[in-house]
């Protein structure tokens, strides 16, 4: 499945890009889609755990199976006001 | 006629523009906050702010929480505006403007929706200071366990 995944702040910083079209197995979760981010930016895996993350604009927990075409957020901590 | 309004804007913010948007004529009240960017943090002096947003979702959660206040208290509309871009002290970062028939319901929800809104809605500071650093600001993740 392709997936299109958006990154913002502190994480866009870290990963260098804002959005990436990703393809992943079916079944793939949220974990799995971690996983293979920190397996290209090891240090990925020091921010993942203050990440929320949503899918299609709502926010979702780790366990949450991916779709064809769902939009995925990684959401750092937010600080707006 | 009065409606809710949930935007997120580069323009400046005009607080005399989104408070006539939510006043209808059996309103008897209009609470309004603005957030406004600061001199300093912690004493450290600020030159600028920089707010990003996932703009589509943070409108989305913004009306949520308009929802939820409505819930809540007895409102008539709701209007949260927020700014992204560069903004210079002073400048309004955020404005809510409630209104309802009585007082009591708009003080207390303006106040519950400015909370819900640093906690919820993605939105994210960067502070750039006067000694050259700068660093995106990073929330509460523990307030995000009550989304």
């Amino acid at each position: 499945m392709n997936i299109k995944v958006l990154f913002f702040a502190s994480c866009r910083d870290l990963i260098g890009s804002s959005e990436r079209e990703m393809t992943l197995p079916d079944g793939a979760t949220v974990t799995d889609l971690i996983s293979r981010l920190a397996s290209e930016q090891a240090r990925f895996t020091d921010m993942a755990p203050s990440l929320m993350v949503s899918i299609n604009q709502a926010y979702a927990e780790r366990d949450a199976e991916l779709q064809d075409g769902d939009e995925v957020a990684f959401i750092p901590p937010v600080s707006g006001g | 006629m009065a409606a809710d309004v949930y935007k997120i804007q580069n323009e400046e913010i005009k607080p005399d523009a989104l408070y006539n948007a939510v006043l209808a004529d059996s309103d008897g009240a209009v609470t309004t906050f603005a957030g406004v960017v600061r001199d300093n943090t912690k004493g450290r002096g600020t030159s600028y702010l920089v707010y990003d947003a996932y703009r589509d979702m943070a409108e989305k959660k913004m009306r949520e929480i308009g929802d939820e206040v409505k819930e809540k208290w007895e409102v008539d509309c709701v209007g949260i505006l927020h700014r992204i871009g560069r903004l210079e002290i002073g400048e309004i970062s955020v404005l809510i403007a409630i209104s309802s028939p009585h007082r009591k319901a708009s003080l207390e929800a303006c106040h519950y929706a400015i909370d819900r809104l640093k906690q919820t809605v993605p939105i994210w500071k960067k502070e750039v200071w006067t000694d050259g650093g700068e660093a995106w600001i990073e929330g509460d993740p523990s307030a995000l366990a009550s989304r």
